[in-house]
């Protein structure tokens, strides 16, 4: 039997169990004797941590215990960062409680532990905390100023910069015949999941063991981070993941309730569980994006891009969180996008500031370098009199040309380079798709009081980061297989996919892979998670080697005991045969083994969006007419999942593209600390969007093919939409250099482009 | 986000409601469809140490249509306007505001009185009630007495309703099947609270608009008219030229406030052009 399930649309496994209900995530989970912790977070964006009484709040009935700095005598340990864990962001990771000082609204003070959640809620009010208030830090200007430093010890608010650097980009400069620089800036938009966190953790206090629910993403890591901060080996904690209700980049990352609520359960030796609210999450988990560039792009008179030269700061908000640095390095690394670019000089700057701290969301970096050199494009094509097609066609990277190596980042040290692709394919199937030659009469009209406006962005986007993925295949008593991952899920689908490169690989019917287990310590011996696009890719590989490793193992064991050369044993779904006799499979029950798949290199699966809109110029109001996405993806697993996660990763982009932004005022205030100050993206919003998934030019590293590509829909979302907006309103000469596009905002452009145009 | 601690009480009578209301200084609170005061509640806003909920109170849930015009009981609820094929005729201006209102879930519960109460200044129905000079009926310990709404609504989530009124119901004047109006409102995601939005209507007389009324919500701190405006449209024969000089009218009499949503001078505009659009649809309808 020959399988072809990698490949086929197949409808997700999970969704069945979701959709009767029988979800299970983390506040799902009962257990007797449970406690619940309520945070009580820091209204103040800056100051000195005076004293904390909470004696009144202690009175109050039903409340159990109130943990805060005085319960950490050594001081409250501090989460290390977990990519780039640079020596020089040391002393601006985030300590688990606040101590000596609070550096923005919402860092938690203390943990009340009650008989329900109400209840601390209630007694959260009682508790007199007195903050000796600092000036605020509430962008990056003011934090370059350094007159008030978060930090007082490192004197400076910058924790590092990123240089990237490819050939000489200021001799390419001293030369270039054009040169264009430009300053533009995306908003601060973060991963919110439908889910919010949760942690649930019990002691057992005669086994010494922590078991912690709710985990999620990076599970393996955490539980490092957790036993040494915690002062147990890593053998006595078990993370269980449960359903979760996405992540995005931000959920499963070691926050400080990933301390606090295991401490507490061990504290007060009872199970305690968090469940964060809408608002908190609003305010303690990662935010992301707010950068802002000072670009230089040189080019030819004929287009050809000669050189990218620019800085950009990000506004990394109070500390250094576990991924916080990812941002603000991709930006760099990839500013260039997937153009060929043979001089590139970029510093990234990472300022902090009394905000929410940043952190990955899909996309990092990469979101707000598609949208800088994206704008820049076509305002430069413009100048040079080139068509921005045209323009694009030129200098995007050949297949000829790959590998193609990109900008190295110091002092990450890192190097890297593209994988494979034809760039321009997905350029044009995209411009096919929406018709583009028949709507190009279109650009700047003004129909029934509306400006049509085109917008076209090419995109690349990483994927499969290593070092290392882990899979276990064993036979399950009823002759069929299970699957045990190092990989989490993060409502990807992941369970689908593993099933169907199993089921190909053992050759066996999809339905007889039976169960598909992620994301526990418990399953496998170790394993790096969900991020960075790489589960697929990555679990994916591990599978394929398990596999490997399971049938070498079969062939051993059943020539003992059907008496046969190992050669001629063969599995043939749920019998194994050799020597003319035959077995049943379920006879080998509990026969297990491992694989893995290490990798240095990653994948870049690449593509172009293209958007139809219309701009209604007195209201700022912008309607998609049409949207296309056009991404190579290697090879496409599951191409249905797959549309999933290119429209999902669209709608998300069109929402910072349009709707979000998390705001403070000049005091460091949160002024979005509800979904209707924060605008995400409903279901009416953006009906007209579609994709198309190619699967051209499989990538070379990895025995799948396949790429990452869980994030395409997002990363060029803004510079399209900014790029249809600045084509639509082309009669008023005005530029979108900001994100998002607001209403007040575009209506604004206007208002200066008729003032321009009047003077 | 959890509310906070409070008592419960479900009156089958007016009079023991407003006891119940009287007997707790300040401290309780009327329920109707809850979408307001919950959030509030839960965002501890609000602390009422009691709450008095209406749904069983009788009488309160009809529309009722006579040639004085719409009587809506207080609580009517969102989706009660919506479906009522009447109103297309007994007043369609009404009708269209409401289904701007919020989300479906929210329509099954919101109501009238529970919004006019609340007053939030970007609401559709206190918008009515200016626009068209809506009576509220209310009673209290002292009695029952009629406000008219330019005397209800008072600021941003402030009206004339004493601690112990309820309000029973609102009076919309009937409608001339003649008349011409238009309704218009921009929010960022289709059923937020709008960034600003236009009720208006005008009658004909001899070719000319006559009694105009224009109302605007989401402006300002308060639903309010503008006779400025309504000037400039009184008398004159309404064309597309008027149309944008009404809506510059309207423009400058506002005082648009600043939020993360918007800024002042773009409110200021965009009130203008709403005003503008709403005369042209008023025109062709
Ligand atoms: C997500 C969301 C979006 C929304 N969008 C909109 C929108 O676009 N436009 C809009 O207008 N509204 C919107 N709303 C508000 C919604 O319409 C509310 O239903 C309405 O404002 C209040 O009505 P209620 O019956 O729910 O009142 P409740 O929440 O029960 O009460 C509100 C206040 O009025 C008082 N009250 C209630 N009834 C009476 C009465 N008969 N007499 C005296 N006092 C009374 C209460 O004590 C309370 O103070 C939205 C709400 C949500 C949650």
């Amino acid at each position: 039997m020959k399988n072809t399930f990698i490949g086929t649309p197949m409808e997700r496994r999970e969704d069945l169990r979701f959709l009767r209900g029988r979800g299970e995530y983390v506040d799902d989970v009962a257990m007797p004797g449970l406690l619940y912790a309520v945070i009580l977070r820091s209204s103040v964006a800056h100051g000195r941590l005076v004293s904390i009484d909470a004696s009144a709040a202690l009175r109050f009935p039903g409340v159990h215990s109130i943990i805060t700095r005085a319960d950490m005598p050594g001081g409250p340990p501090i989460i290390p960062m977990r990519l780039q864990p640079l020596p020089e962001f040391k002393p601006f990771e985030q300590p688990v409680i606040a101590h000596d000082k609070v550096r923005y609204v919402g860092e938690p003070i203390a943990v009340i532990l009650a008989s329900s959640v109400a209840v601390a809620e209630d007694a959260l009010e009682a508790i007199e905390v007195e903050i000796e208030e600092l000036p605020a830090v509430a962008d990056w200007q003011s934090a370059s100023a350094n007159t008030t430093v978060l930090f007082e010890k490192q004197g400076t608010n910058r924790s590092l910069v990123f240089h990237s650097r490819k050939g000489d980009a200021d001799a390419a400069f001293a030369n270039a015949p054009y040169v264009r620089r430009e300053k533009l800036r995306t908003g601060r938009h973060f991963g919110l999941t439908m889910e919010p966190r949760g942690v649930m953790a019990a002691w057992d206090d005669a086994a010494g063991k922590l078991t912690i629910y709710g985990a999620a993403k990076v599970p393996f890591f955490n539980r490092r981070i957790l036993s040494a901060q915690i002062g147990l080996p890593v053998d006595s904690i078990d993370m269980i993941e449960n359903d979760v209700g996405g992540g995005y980049g931000a959920r499963g990352e070691f926050y400080p309730e990933d301390f606090l609520i295991p401490f507490a359960a061990r504290h007060v030796k009872r199970p305690v569980k968090w469940i964060e609210d809408r608002r908190e999450n609003l305010m303690a988990m990662n935010h992301a994006r707010e950068e802002e560039c000072d670009l230089e792009v040189a080019c030819a008179r004929d287009g050809t891009i000669l050189a990218i030269r620019g800085e950009v700061r990000t506004d990394m908000g109070a500390y250094m969180r576990t991924n916080g640095a990812v941002g603000a390095r991709n930006v760099s690394q990839f500013m260039a996008g997937p153009y060929r670019v043979p001089h590139v000089k970029i510093d990234s700057s990472l300022w902090m500031t009394n905000k929410t701290p940043v952190g990955t969301y899909r996309g990092p970096g990469r979101f707000e370098a598609c949208f800088f050199l994206e704008r820049m494009i076509d305002m430069i094509a413009a100048d040079l009199g080139i068509d921005r097609i045209e323009f694009r066609r030129k200098n995007l990277v050949t297949a000829a040309e790959q590998p193609y190596p990109i900008a190295h980042v110091q002092p990450t040290d890192a190097k890297d380079e593209y994988d494979s692709g034809e760039y321009s394919e997905t350029l044009e199937r995209a411009l096919k798709e929406i018709n583009w030659s028949e709507k190009a009469k279109l650009q700047g009209k003004l129909i029934d009081g509306k400006y049509h406006g085109l917008g076209v962005v090419c995109f690349i986007e990483g994927g499969a980061a290593g070092p290392k993925e882990m899979a276990r295949i064993e036979v399950n008593p009823e002759g069929k297989f299970s699957v045990y991952m190092g990989t989490a899920s993060v409502g990807q689908g992941v369970e689908t996919v593993f099933a169907q490169i199993a089921a190909d690989a053992l050759e066996v019917p999809v339905d007889n892979i039976d169960h598909v287990y992620h994301g526990s310590t418990a399953y496998v011996s170790d394993g790096y998670g969900a991020y960075h696009s790489r589960s697929t890719v990555m679990g994916g590989s591990a599978v394929l080697d398990a596999t490997n490793n399971f049938m070498a193992l079969l062939r051993q064991a059943a020539g003992k005991r059907l008496g046969c050369a190992e050669s001629n044993v063969t599995l043939d779904i749920d019998k194994v045969t050799g020597g003319g006799r035959t077995m049943a499979l379920k006879d080998f029950a509990g026969l297990t083994a491992e694989g893995a798949f290490l990798n240095k290199k990653h994948t870049y699966s690449y593509g172009a969006h293209v958007c139809h809109i219309t701009v209604d110029a007195k209201l700022g109001r912008i309607e998609i007419i049409d949207y296309v996405v056009v991404q190579d993806v290697g090879r496409a697993v599951n191409p249905l999942t797959l549309r999933g996660q290119v429209l999902g990763s669209l709608v998300q982009g069109l929402g910072g593209a349009v709707l979000e932004d998390l705001k403070y005022d000049e005091n460091g205030q949160f002024l979005t600390g509800s979904l209707a100050d924060y605008l995400l993206p409903t279901a009416t919003d953006f009906p007209n969007l579609r994709c198309v998934v190619l699967d051209d030019y499989p990538s070379p590293i990895n025995p799948l093919g396949a790429k990452g590509a869980g994030e395409g829909g997002i990363i060029a979302a803004g510079g399209c939409m900014a790029n249809a907006v600045a084509n639509a309103l082309s009669s008023f000469g005005v530029q979108p250099r900001e994100l998002p596009l607001s209403p007040t905002y575009i209506w604004g452009l206007v208002q200066a482009g008729q003032r321009a145009a009047a003077e | 986000m959890k509310l906070p601690p409070f008592e419960y009480a479900c009156p089958t009578t007016l009079n023991e409601a407003i006891a119940l209301l009287a007997n707790h200084s300040g401290e309780a609170k009327p329920l109707a469809g809850g979408q307001s005061l919950m959030p509030m509640m839960a965002f501890r806003i609000a602390q009422p140490s009691l709450l008095v909920d209406l749904r069983k109170l009788p009488g309160m849930k009809e529309i009722k249509i006579g040639p004085d015009g719409v009587r809506l009981g207080a609580l009517v609820r969102w989706r009660d306007v919506i479906d009522d094929k009447r109103l297309a005729v007994a007043h369609p201006l009404l009708k269209e505001a409401i289904s701007h209102v919020a989300h479906y879930q929210i329509r099954n519960r919101g109501t009238v009185g529970g919004s006019c109460a609340h007053a939030d200044p970007a609401s559709e129905m206190p918008g009515i009630a200016q626009t068209c000079e809506a009576e509220f009926s209310v009673m209290g310990k002292a009695g029952a007495r009629t406000i008219k709404a330019k005397d209800f609504f008072q600021g941003a989530l402030t009206t004339a309703l004493g601690a112990d009124e309820i309000i029973t119901e609102i009076h919309l004047p009937a409608w001339p099947a003649a008349r011409r109006y238009g309704f218009q409102e921009f929010a960022r995601r289709r059923g937020d609270f709008a960034m600003a939005g236009v009720a208006l209507y005008y009658d004909l007389d001899g070719g000319k608009a006559a009694n105009a009324h224009i109302g605007v919500f989401g402006v300002g701190d308060c639903q309010r008219r503008l006779p400025k405006a309504e000037a400039a449209l009184n008398g004159k024969a309404v064309d597309e030229a008027l149309a944008v000089k009404v809506g510059e009218a309207a423009a400058a009499e506002v005082e648009p406030q600043e939020d993360i949503h918007a800024s002042a001078a773009y409110r200021r505009s965009l009130t203008g052009t709403l005003v503008e659009r709403a005369i042209k649809a008023a025109m062709v309808r």
